[in-house]
């Protein structure tokens, strides 16, 4: 009796839930890929440029063939607001909404704190420019695309030491960002390892004074300063820096290739070496569809920061989305469970390069862009490509 | 609760845990309604710590803005100590695996939670509970700011593991679990407020001269209040840190203490039963029931207007700013929810004292 | 380099920021002074200051630009006192400060709206956004214009409030809200007046704080905001010198930390903005009304 009233309660419930969703009309098939991506927080900005890769993919690609039936590819997206906190409750939106297969996130923080939510949830993931090791580490159900900490860490090291003749290096990291702590830790591992001294020191959330931050480097006599950090510290470091007349180089990781820093660095006495993912011009018929689906649309314009540079995790996130396709293909389903299996097999080869999954989940990739930022034209100028052995 | 409640009490609290467990094993993770559970996870923890800053701000008139901060310690402490051995390594990958090699059971690390926050706060309490009114508020909410950066730095790693995420401790499984615990510890805070003690602290909010020339020892009323409030605390920031799978020291500042601030005064201040609905209610509404505003969507070929990310939050923050303006007391005022009153309808004035200064 | 040119840009840097949180902090003192009432929204009212300057300069010449920013924040200042504190002037002083926090909620999320979560580049300002070199150091102009205009808007200020008519009712309702309305003062246009300077002072200070630190966020008001009124605080709440003594106190210790990280074994720089609240919470166990504050008496 009182078995029934509850199920006819939930019956009722559920169609009113589907009511207010139905609003889209309905597909013959349609199969759901989760976007879970910050659109605000700290990691706003480079989160919107990914999710417009993943996007512009989807216009490319809107259907995908499963098992011989068309389905529909819908887009979920979900803001984790850069904050390992609210990601929680982000990730649970996800899943119950039905989503096959999760992209994200920039930012490795959000990543691991959503992913035993995925995880319990039996949905899996491929992060896109998540960096930290600790994002696959001890699970089967994240993947990546992209290149890790210990990797590109060794790489800006080895790249300061070469080209600059680095003895001191200033590594300024922010105080939980695990990305930021992870890549600052990495790089200074193989500095040291290449006999070189680190001076380290953290800021907290927040903060916006980084002066006396530039003023210890300088008094480091440091050869290089070396910060890892999302793209609102990114602009205010670079601006100061340029205040107060720092000649070292800045180098940083993947987040720092974004216009931001361009527009932060535009006709300001700065050198900024960046190490990332893609060069714009690596493939010609990629980013002229990628400018004019930037230019078509004045949010998607704003979200890319106001121009149509092509940023290296916009093209991540656009091969992200193709990855997931050919899970799908390969899984010939759209339930998780299978997604999840078919990953660990699926090869792509993508505009940022040649993707498969190795034993962790971890895109095997060798190699990464170094790029410097043209302070007179406001562009990335290509340096070189590195890899280690 | 009067003697005559406590049957239909029990009863309650009975159907209401099997209407959960139901609930939970007939809601699948894939369905619209798996978020209904995530919010009354939530919500349970959120109403413990409530209830506990409402027993210091509510019942003694201790105007205290440090919760985040005993939070925290607690959701630390439970997390350093339960990590399972064989995943140090891997949490602390910076420091080596850490210093602690062992881990204890879940019920103690919950259990030293309440015991190390308290500690703490007994601490604190003795220099800082002299202070009045709004320095005493700004103390507390500075003593909160320095533990989350001495828990965030880098010379502690091996301990706290610096600024990085703690994880890969044990979580709970069923929904039963925090609603179980945060519905025992509100249960001891009931029995706390209604025994002697409690009528002390009520005293020492509506006047403390009065109360002291009563014969109050006010030091150690305030101290008790504080460190027992402080306990609690640390126990729900356990409970939050099993919720949320990991934990880390930069998610409890000072807007976290705001928040559980606006809870207890919507639910209205010197009211449990307040502070516990107020907690669900918005939690439901911050995390789940409004989301739909930040979408886009089109009915026939009309977008409807203003609908985007981040709108939630600015129609959230309008509802808190009409509550304050308009309801005044809150949900509950400072009474409590009681049956008696319920079925009979016979309402039944405040029996405490004003609750503001 | 010597002891000097090499630790000087911490001075530097720290009497700016000094200056800067006195602005602020003048706000929150003067409110509290007269309501009793800690105005959570004071730093985002400084942050709302910023992003109209962000997005009217995009549209208007720079000093143009300026003094409709100025106006604006007022008005919302003004606003904001009106609608969601008077019609609380009864009501339990818990419930003011909620509504505070209620719009200091409204404000951030607002702006998070608003600007979709990026943050925004506040424009450079000619003159003050410029580089110049001070005994060697190299830094923008506002940072050394910064102190000394804080200093003349304090003497402006005391000045209005030893001299003026409204100076006198301000003074008064401070010292006893209830018997200077029975002495005849308007208190709501007092009221209004404090929050009119507050606000006129908090986009100066923005003016200056974001032409030296150039992203604005929807959050960028709750640290200096905190700090700010730690620093009203420390020199006594109600206390105009003290909250500018104390802001100067805290703008110059929070960079002394970072000096002293060069010469100390251990990376202390996280313990940046935490060395504030501990400067305070030692100051007010040995004088618990601040350094300036009015030693309270309990009534009975």
């Amino acid at each position: 009796m009182k078995k029934s009233i509850v199920r006819a309660l939930t019956g009722a419930a559920a169609a009113a839930a589907l009511l207010v969703t139905s609003v889209v009309p309905a597909m013959a098939e349609t199969v759901t890929i989760g976007i879970y991506e910050p659109a605000s927080g700290d990691n706003g900005a480079g989160g919107k440029q990914e999710t417009l890769g993943i996007y512009y993919a989807n216009s490319v690609a809107p259907t995908v063939e499963i098992g011989g039936v068309e389905y529909e590819v819908k887009l979920d997206a979900v803001d984790n607001e850069s904050n390992n906190d609210k990601a929680v409750s982000a990730a649970s939106k996800l899943v119950s909404d039905g989503v096959s297969v999760v992209l994200g996130s920039y930012g490795s923080g959000v990543s691991i704190a959503g992913s035993q939510t995925f995880a319990d949830g039996g949905v899996p993931a491929i992060g896109v420019t998540c960096t930290n090791p600790q994002v696959t580490l001890g699970n089967t159900h994240y993947f990546r695309i992209c290149f890790l900490d210990p990797f590109q860490g060794t790489v800006l090291a080895n790249f300061a030491k070469d080209n600059f003749d680095a003895q001191t290096a200033y590594v300024l990291t922010k105080q939980g960002d695990d990305y930021s702590a992870g890549l600052g830790h990495y790089f200074t591992k193989a500095f040291e390892e290449l006999g070189g001294t680190v001076v380290a020191e953290t800021f907290p959330e927040g903060n916006s004074d980084f002066t006396s931050y530039i003023t210890s480097a300088k008094n480091a006599g440091a050869d290089v300063i070396m910060a890892p950090t999302s793209t609102e510290a990114a602009a205010l470091i670079i601006e100061q820096a340029a205040a107060q007349g720092v000649e070292v180089p800045l180098v940083a990781g993947d987040t720092w290739d974004s216009n931001v820093i361009l527009n932060a660095a535009k006709d300001k006495a700065v050198q900024i070496y960046v190490t990332t993912f893609y060069q714009e011009g690596g493939n010609a018929e990629f980013d002229e569809g990628m400018k004019e689906f930037i230019n078509a649309d004045s949010t998607n314009l704003a979200n890319n920061g106001g121009d149509d540079t092509v940023a290296a995790v916009t093209a991540m996130g656009y091969d992200a989305y193709f990855t997931a396709l050919e899970a799908f293909k390969a899984a010939g389903s759209i339930e998780p469970a299978a997604v999840n299996e078919a990953l660990w097999n699926v090869t792509y080869d993508g505009v940022c390069g040649h993707i498969e999954f190795d034993e962790n989940g971890d895109a095997k990739r060798n190699s990464a862009f170094v790029k410097t930022a043209n302070t007179e034209t406001g562009a990335w100028d290509f340096v070189s490509e590195q890899s280690i052995q | 609760m009067k003697k005559k409640e406590l049957i239909p009490g029990l009863i309650l609290i009975a159907a209401l845990l099997v209407l959960l467990r139901y609930l939970e094993l007939h809601i699948s993770p894939q369905s619209q309604w798996a978020m209904l559970l995530t919010v009354l996870k939530k919500g349970s923890i959120y109403a413990l710590v409530a209830v506990s800053m409402n027993l210091l701000n509510g019942f003694t008139g201790l105007f205290s803005l440090g919760q985040a901060g005993f939070m925290m310690i607690g959701a630390y402490t439970y997390a350093v100590l339960t990590i399972p051995a064989e995943q140090r390594e891997m949490v602390y990958m910076y420091y080596e695996g850490g210093i602690i090699r062992f881990a204890l059971p879940s019920i103690v690390g919950i259990i030293l939670a309440g015991v190390v926050a308290a500690v703490f706060a007994f601490l604190i309490g003795l220099p800082v509970l002299r202070l009045k009114s709004d320095y005493l508020a700004i103390a507390t909410l500075g003593f909160a700011e320095i533990m989350r950066a001495l828990f965030q730095w880098d010379t502690l790693g091996p301990l706290t593991n610096g600024s990085n995420m703690l994880r890969s401790y044990p979580t709970f499984k069923t929904i039963l679990y925090p609603f179980i615990v945060s519905g025992v510890c509100i249960a001891l805070i009931v029995m706390l407020i209604n025994s002697t003690y409690g009528r002390a602290f009520k005293a020492i909010r509506d006047d403390e001269i009065a109360a002291e020339a009563m014969g109050i020892n006010l030091a150690h009323h305030k101290r008790i209040a504080f460190t027992v409030s402080s306990f609690f605390a640390g126990i729900s920031g356990a409970l939050l840190a099993m919720f949320q799978t990991n934990v880390q020291a930069k998610s409890f500042n000072s807007a976290m203490t705001y928040e559980i601030l606006l809870i207890v005064v919507i639910g209205g201040i010197g009211s449990v039963t307040g502070s516990v609905i107020s907690s669900f209610l918005f939690i439901a509404c911050s995390e789940w029931l409004l989301r739909f505003l930040d979408e886009t969507h089109v009915i026939g070929d009309v977008t409807l207007p203003l609908m985007r990310s981040g709108f939630r939050k600015v129609v959230f923050s309008l509802i808190i700013m009409v509550i304050v303006l308009f309801f005044r007391q809150g949900i509950m005022g400072n009474r409590e929810f009681s049956f008696t009153r319920l079925f009979s309808g016979r309402s039944k004035k405040s029996k405490g004292g004003k609750a503001d200064e | 380099m010597d002891w000097f040119s090499r630790n000087l840009p911490y001075f530097l840097a720290g009497i700016s920021v000094g200056g800067q949180y006195a602005l602020i902090a003048i706000g929150y003192t003067m409110v509290y002074g007269i309501l009793r009432l800690i105005n959570f929204a004071h730093g985002d009212i400084f942050m709302v200051a910023g992003l109209l300057m962000v997005y009217l300069s995009a549209s208007l010449p720079v000093f143009l630009a300026i003094p409709l920013v100025i106006i604006l924040t007022v008005l919302i200042g003004f606003t904001v006192e009106r609608v969601a504190y008077k019609p609380l002037r009864q009501a339990p002083r818990m419930s003011v400060m909620i509504s505070a926090i209620g719009v200091s909620y409204l404000l951030q999320n607002l702006a998070l709206y608003i600007t979709g979560g990026l943050a925004q580049q506040y424009p450079a300002i000619p003159w003050v956004s410029d580089q110049i070199t001070v005994f060697g150091a190299s830094t923008k102009r506002v940072t050394v214009i910064t102190p000394f205009l804080t200093i003349i808007l304090v003497i402006l200020l005391v000045i209005l409030i030893k001299k003026t008519k409204i100076g006198m009712a301000m003074r008064a309702a401070s010292k006893d809200f209830e018997t200077s309305q029975l002495m005849g003062i308007r208190i709501n246009s007092v009221i209004s007046t404090t929050f009119i300077i507050g606000s006129f002072l908090a986009a100066i200070g923005s003016l200056l704080f974001f032409s030296n630190y150039t992203g604005v966020t929807p959050t960028i008001g709750t640290m200096p905001g905190l700090k700010a009124f730690v620093a009203a605080v420390f020199g006594g709440i109600g206390s105009i010198p003290g909250a500018v003594i104390g802001a100067f106190i805290i703008g110059i210790c929070e960079n002394m930390i970072m000096m002293l990280n060069q010469y100390v074994r251990f990376d202390i720089s996280n313990f940046k903005d935490a060395f504030a609240f501990l400067l305070l919470i030692i100051i007010l166990l040995f004088k618990p009304t601040g350094l300036f504050g009015e030693k309270q008496t309990d009534k009975v």
